[in-house]
């Protein structure tokens, strides 16, 4: 579904981010992306949804060619695309509810559907009991998953996280772990990006590793590979 | 767009003006000020204005008829005239009315000239007005021109001074208008951008969950316009009841004078709708202008 041929980025600043990559992930796949800081991965990751263009090569998300792509058309494509960061990006003056529902109202989901599948989502990520909280109410854990059902109440196919338990505790980190587990399991594809080595090592799956902008390393239920 | 987005975004911009509340109080009030501002000065511009119209359209070209003229010079004289494209125009005023209206006018030492009704001096007179008072000099020069015209006066001298201290002051008043406004929808958009910065992380979600840069802006354009709208209310009161009371204070004692005040209606609900007007636009330009920033178009 994702590929990538000879990819390329350099910032206008001249850091280059990106040095040539090769990959293809296929739906369904779930994916860890590793490496050291500075090593390229958000960059890598920032591509795919198509905040950051390549500087050269191709980037085809289901077929769509993703450098050449309109800026007026990429809220489409974030359609099919659910993000989760670091520091969840919830917006504080929603409750938890509309935080998710607010997902389906962009895309102008029709209302009667919107409370059905808000409330399906919330209790996917065991957050049904909560719906009327405001995010500083919530733990960290809890706002974390917020942001994962608000990256796939519109049921996405490709699921992209830049560090989603690098503000988290090791205990809700693995909460955290098995809700993506779930939700790869229905089929949608995972592309993690995180330093937990613990995680990589025993919720086996691929590893890509990147180090100075370039795909070292790409192994199928590979290892973390690194020393903290 | 379907109906029940644009329920939505109207739902959502009331919804983010409480949410807002100082932020927009800060920017509902910065319009207020100004608006109050813009609206009184507005008001004393238009009666200077209204005052001075009035002046000017007081000049008027008297053109003295030959004596030697016939009657059918005259009249074909008086045919000239009118169909000259800036005139609006042109009354007769035989010598005998020029005579009564100079004895009349100079009272009691005007009893010696009754003795030239026997034998009239005068000219016969006819009274030229200009479409355009600033028309009146061009016009009479114009008029001096033809034949069977013994002399044209308009008040030369006065008149110039007249007109151009007019215009003097209208340009004035325009420039210190548009000053104003430059300086109120700068000042409001620099409000209302603080508030959206202060929201960029969320155009930075919509952006992400996957809306449309109109999807985003239809909420801000709404919520400028009820800032705009909410920041007229107080000065269109304002401006409207002060106008009001100044009017009836003012307008007795102008009485007589041939300088009036402009009337209450229609004037105060001009202003009102202006004011009103005004706000909106700078209400939704100025939020527009700042979410221009965060929207990569």
């Amino acid at each position: 579904m994702l590929e990538m041929k000879n990819v390329y980025k350099k910032y206008k600043n001249g850091v280059t981010a990106t040095n040539g990559i090769d990959v293809k992930i296929d739906q369904g796949e779930f994916v860890y992306i590793v490496g050291p800081s500075g090593a390229g991965k958000s960059t890598f990751i920032k591509m795919m949804y198509r905040e950051e263009k390549p500087t050269s090569g191709t980037i085809t998300l289901n077929g769509i060619d993703m450098g050449s792509l309109k800026n007026s058309k990429v809220p489409l494509i974030r359609r099919n695309i659910g993000v989760v960061f670091q520091d969840f990006k919830l917006l504080p003056k929603l409750n938890v509810y509309e935080n998710v529902a607010y997902t389906l109202e962009v895309i102008e989901e029709n209302p009667k559907n919107i409370k059905k599948k808000v409330m399906e989502t919330l209790d996917l990520v065991g957050l049904k009991h909560k719906v009327r909280m405001f995010p500083d109410e919530l733990s960290g854990g809890e706002q974390q998953r917020v942001s994962i059902a608000r990256s796939i109440v519109n049921q996405p196919k490709l699921v992209i996280a830049d560090e989603p338990t690098g503000n988290l505790d090791p205990d809700t980190s693995w909460e955290i772990m098995n809700i993506f587990e779930e939700i790869n399991t229905r089929g949608t594809t995972v592309i993690m990006a995180t330093h937990n080595k613990t995680i990589v090592n025993t919720m086996k799956h691929r590893v890509i590793a990147i180090e100075s902008g370039r795909i070292v390393r790409d192994e199928q239920r590979g290892d973390y590979g690194y020393e903290i | 767009m379907k109906s029940n987005t644009f329920f939505r975004h109207i739902r959502e911009s009331f919804k983010s003006l409480g949410r807002n509340g100082w932020m927009t109080f800060a920017s509902a009030s910065a319009v207020t000020v100004t608006l109050i501002l813009v609206g009184v000065f507005f008001a004393i511009m238009m009666n200077l204005n209204h005052m001075a119209s009035s002046i000017e359209s007081d000049v008027e070209i008297r053109v003295y008829i030959d004596r030697t003229a016939t009657e059918e010079d005259a009249t074909a004289l008086e045919e000239k005239i009118a169909a000259m494209p800036k005139v609006d125009s042109v009354t007769f005023s035989g010598k005998d009315e020029e005579l009564d209206s100079l004895i009349s006018s100079l009272g009691e030492e005007g009893e010696a000239f009754k003795l030239f009704q026997q034998d009239n001096p005068l000219n016969d007179v006819y009274v030229v007005q200009a479409k355009t008072p600033n028309d009146t000099i061009p016009l009479a020069e114009e008029i001096d021109e033809m034949e069977f015209t013994a002399n044209v006066n308009y008040g030369q001298g006065t008149v110039e001074n007249l007109f151009s201290t007019i215009n003097f002051g209208r340009n004035i008043g325009i420039i210190l208008i548009v000053g104003l406004l430059f300086t109120a929808m700068f000042l409001i958009s620099n409000t209302i951008k603080i508030t959206i910065v202060s929201r960029r992380h969320e155009i930075e979600i919509m952006r992400l969950v996957g809306a449309t840069n109109s999807f985003i802006r239809w909420p801000f354009f709404l919520e400028g316009l009820w800032l705009g709208l909410l920041g007229s209310i107080i000065p269109v009161a304002a401006v409207g009841t002060a106008y009001y009371y100044f009017y009836d204070y003012v307008s007795p004692k102008l009485q007589g004078h041939f300088i009036q005040l402009l009337e209450v209606t229609p004037f105060v609900y001009q202003v009102g709708a202006i004011l009103i007007l005004l706000g909106a636009i700078i209400g939704v330009w100025g939020s527009l202008m700042s979410v221009r920033k965060f929207l990569k178009i």
